[in-house]
């Protein structure tokens, strides 16, 4: 490659979270045409193929949030056509996709993550599970997190108090997936932890003003305060710091991903997910963390399309 | 480029980021303004792989756009200075005149001086609100009722307080009990919201009688009453119902719409009114947005003075009926037993009630995995009802695949019984038909 590049930034497509990936890519590609670069926003849809093929592009800048994007799908289509990209490989977006197999090599690794349990479809259409759903509540005690095992932003999540509200959420929860994960509920302070190549950005602190970091809490501007570097002890920061890259190499992320964890009122940080395509809207993390590092949010675009670039080099 | 090191970030003290500076100067109405997962899922449902049962527009398939294209170039041609002009705040004359005459072919009486020219119906539904609503005052609609009035009113901080339909419409025994309740709080309703002519997006019509006793219940409890006649000229068999403003019209301020008997590109409405209430309309919209537009009065002016519109009004209603009934046919040899709709006799709409255990709005993201969509009911109530109530639309989508979009929402909702049925276990809720054709919660 001579010149500038010409970068392609994925976003939208059929997921779920179509709309915000939408919005990550938009505010991508105007901050790298910002800094000069040749760059065009492509809505993936079946002719991405072709198009990628036409456009001679020197790299590609995922923004795509949800199913094919952030599961290695995308990722497996752009190795094949030798197209450097940003973000994890084919493996490692798979691994971190699907939460229960994550969260088990996240254990594996020596982190702290909540008790949980993984119900898929089949097992309550084939294998009676609807009579062991009353164990839950008392094996891992409430309140509860019921969530989809795929897919982000909050989609399909929910906290119940008692186990009679278990069925009810699980079936909401199944409406986003095939499984779902009933998870021990963790109070504490909420906390996100970017990486960017192999450093920690500071510790963002989450604090939704009406107590939960539900979908509109997460984009509607103004709805959630956010504190960097998160006002926690120095060692307990370090810890969450230490999990995120700990967590990272433990599925084999690489250039940027985003660690969700609760520390507990004993300091401890207790990992959620990794999300290893992260959100690039106004409201979204890993900007606001680069931000509180003293990053703008095109010097942060750039250094992605630099990661991918060098690694191609 | 060189090979490229991220910046060590620099340690800091923590700061408060702010992702909306602006949050301390913002009024009050707007705090409940948020980001809707509903909203974020709709960006999918615009996809050509979907079937999409969800945005209510008319099919502008079967619209004249060799005349529409002839009457806009003569309007520039003949009038393009004053097509291009600034206009009165009430909207012109000669366009207030061409609307009495399409009301009475819809059966409702007016002088054009009764009439505000809008900008679409949701400019009325807004203007409306601003002029009767204090924050807390109470309005009833019925329930479900149009979203886009449900935004009006919210905006404007109204109580709603909702009121069931049947087969038959708004539930005049249940309004009763509403007013009961008021008077006993001590309140009273600022206006009544209907929407009696095949209602968005119940699907059904206020009957003769209960137009009657609405009227009657008017007069009794001095209730203004906002008749929301959107569709009552899209009657599959071309009938007519008695309008509210007929029977009361001290009582009731009446709406009107080109959007879905012309186009709702034309963003043009209007409002019927009694002489006090049209003025300070006049006043709030030359607030808002000082007049509608010339160019668009023109264009409607000519289509209603030059053109055969009733031709165009009867290929509608042709069209809307062909593709009910295709909706209604599929539905009845896909759906469960356990799921019930309305039976729509013109309009835009069918309102689907599913059972219990299953939450409209969480299943739209499955539907949307397998290519349909749908409208949850929740957005079309103010009090949190509607979570197993969902709205078709029929107008928009092409003929040939309603049958299809149809079978694919049956086919989910026969797998969600299933998958409900085996969560629950022995605890699952009533599941049994109730299927009746009404549109109640």
């Amino acid at each position: 490659m001579s010149g500038t590049p010409r970068v392609a930034v994925l976003s939208g497509g059929m997921s779920l979270e179509r709309d915000v990936s939408l919005r990550s890519g938009t505010r991508i590609t105007t901050a790298l045409a910002e800094q000069g670069l040749e760059v065009d926003r492509i809505d993936v849809d079946a002719g991405l193929v072709p198009t990628l093929e036409r456009g001679r592009y020197d790299v590609a800048v995922l923004a795509l949030h949800g199913a094919a994007g952030e599961d290695g799908t995308i990722q497996s289509v752009l190795e094949l056509l030798h197209l450097p990209f940003s973000g994890s490989d084919v493996l490692a977006s798979s691994l971190a996709w699907n939460k229960p197999i994550a969260q088990g090599l996240y254990a594996r690794a020596g982190i702290a993550v909540p008790e949980r349990i993984t119900l898929s479809q089949q097992a309550f259409r084939e294998l009676g599970a609807s009579a062991v759903v009353d164990r839950i509540a008392p094996l891992l005690g409430t309140p509860l997190v019921v969530k989809p095992v795929t897919g982000g932003s909050s989609l399909g999540l929910s906290v119940v108090t008692s186990a009679a509200e278990l069925p009810g959420a699980i079936v909401g929860a199944l409406s986003y997936a095939d499984a779902v994960l009933v998870e021990r509920f963790v109070a504490g302070t909420e906390v996100a932890v970017t990486v960017l190549g192999d450093r920690p950005l500071p510790a963002v602190e989450i604090s939704p003003k009406d107590g939960r970091y539900d979908f509109s809490a997460r984009y509607t501007a103004g709805a959630t305060e956010f504190h960097a570097p998160a006002r926690l002890d120095a060692d307990v920061v370090a810890a969450c710091e230490r999990t995120a890259i700990d967590a990272g190499a433990a599925i084999g992320a690489r250039d940027l991903w985003r660690a969700d964890m609760i520390v507990d009122d004993a300091g401890t940080p207790w990992l959620l997910e990794i999300d290893t395509c992260p959100g690039m809207t106004e409201t979204s993390l890993a900007p606001l963390a680069a931000e509180a590092a003293g990053m703008a949010f095109p010097d942060l675009c750039r250094t992605l399309v630099g990661l991918a670039l060098d690694r191609a080099a | 480029m060189t090979a490229y090191a991220p910046p060590t970030p620099a340690r800091r003290s923590p700061v408060r980021l702010d992702t909306d500076p602006y949050l301390s100067r913002y009024a009050d109405r707007v705090t409940g303004l948020a980001a809707s997962e509903i909203r974020a899922l709709f960006s999918v449902a615009e996809r050509p792989e979907i079937v999409s049962f969800a945005g209510g527009m008319p099919d502008l398939s079967v619209m004249d756009l060799d005349a529409v294209a002839d009457l806009t170039a003569s309007i520039i041609r003949d009038q393009g200075t004053v097509a291009l002009q600034y206009g009165g705040g009430q909207g012109r004359p000669q366009m207030r005149e061409a609307l009495v005459d399409l009301m009475a072919y819809a059966g409702v009486p007016a002088t054009a001086d009764e009439l505000v020219v809008t900008v679409g119906g949701q400019q009325a539904l807004e203007l409306i609100a601003k002029c009767f609503i204090d924050p807390g005052d109470v309005v009833i609609a019925e329930g479900p009722t149009y979203v886009g009035a449900v935004a009006a009113m919210n905006s404007h901080q109204a109580d709603v307080r909702h009121v069931p339909m049947d087969g038959d419409g708004m539930r005049m025994d249940l309004l009763e009990d509403t007013l009961a309740q008021l008077a006993r709080e001590g309140r009273r309703a600022k206006y009544v919201y209907t929407i009696p002519n095949h209602q968005n997006p119940g699907g059904v019509s206020l009957s003769e009688a209960r137009r009657v006793r609405l009227a009657e219940l008017a007069v009794e409890h001095d209730l203004l009453v906002i008749e929301d006649d959107a569709y009552g000229l899209l009657g599959f068999d071309g009938e007519v119902a008695t309008s509210l403003r007929t029977l009361i019209p001290d009582r009731v301020v009446y709406l009107g719409t080109m959007s879905k008997t012309f186009s709702p590109g034309v963003r043009s409405g209007w409002i019927a009114a009694p002489t006090p209430v049209r003025e300070k309309l006049v006043l709030l919209r030359e607030a808002a947005d000082l007049c509608p537009s010339n160019l668009t009065q023109l264009m409607i002016e000519r289509w209603l003075t030059t053109q055969p519109w009733q031709e165009q009004i009867k290929r509608y209603r042709a069209l809307y009926q062909h593709k009910a009934t295709l909706m209604l046919d599929a539905l009845a040899s896909e759906m469960p037993a356990e799921v019930d709709w309305t039976r729509p006799r013109g309009g835009f709409f069918v309102w689907l009630t599913v059972p219990t255990g299953i939450d409209t709005s969480a299943l739209l993201a499955k539907a949307i995995g397998r290519r349909v969509a749908y409208v949850p009911g929740r957005g079309f109530y103010d009090d949190g009802n509607g979570g197993d109530q969902l709205r078709l639309c029929f107008s928009f989508p092409p003929t040939d695949r309603i049958r299809e979009g149809v079978s694919r929402l049956a086919e989910l909702l026969h797998d969600e019984l299933g998958l409900l049925r085996s969560v629950y276990g022995d605890d699952a809720p009533e599941l049994a038909g109730r299927r009746g054709g009404g549109a109640g919660a």
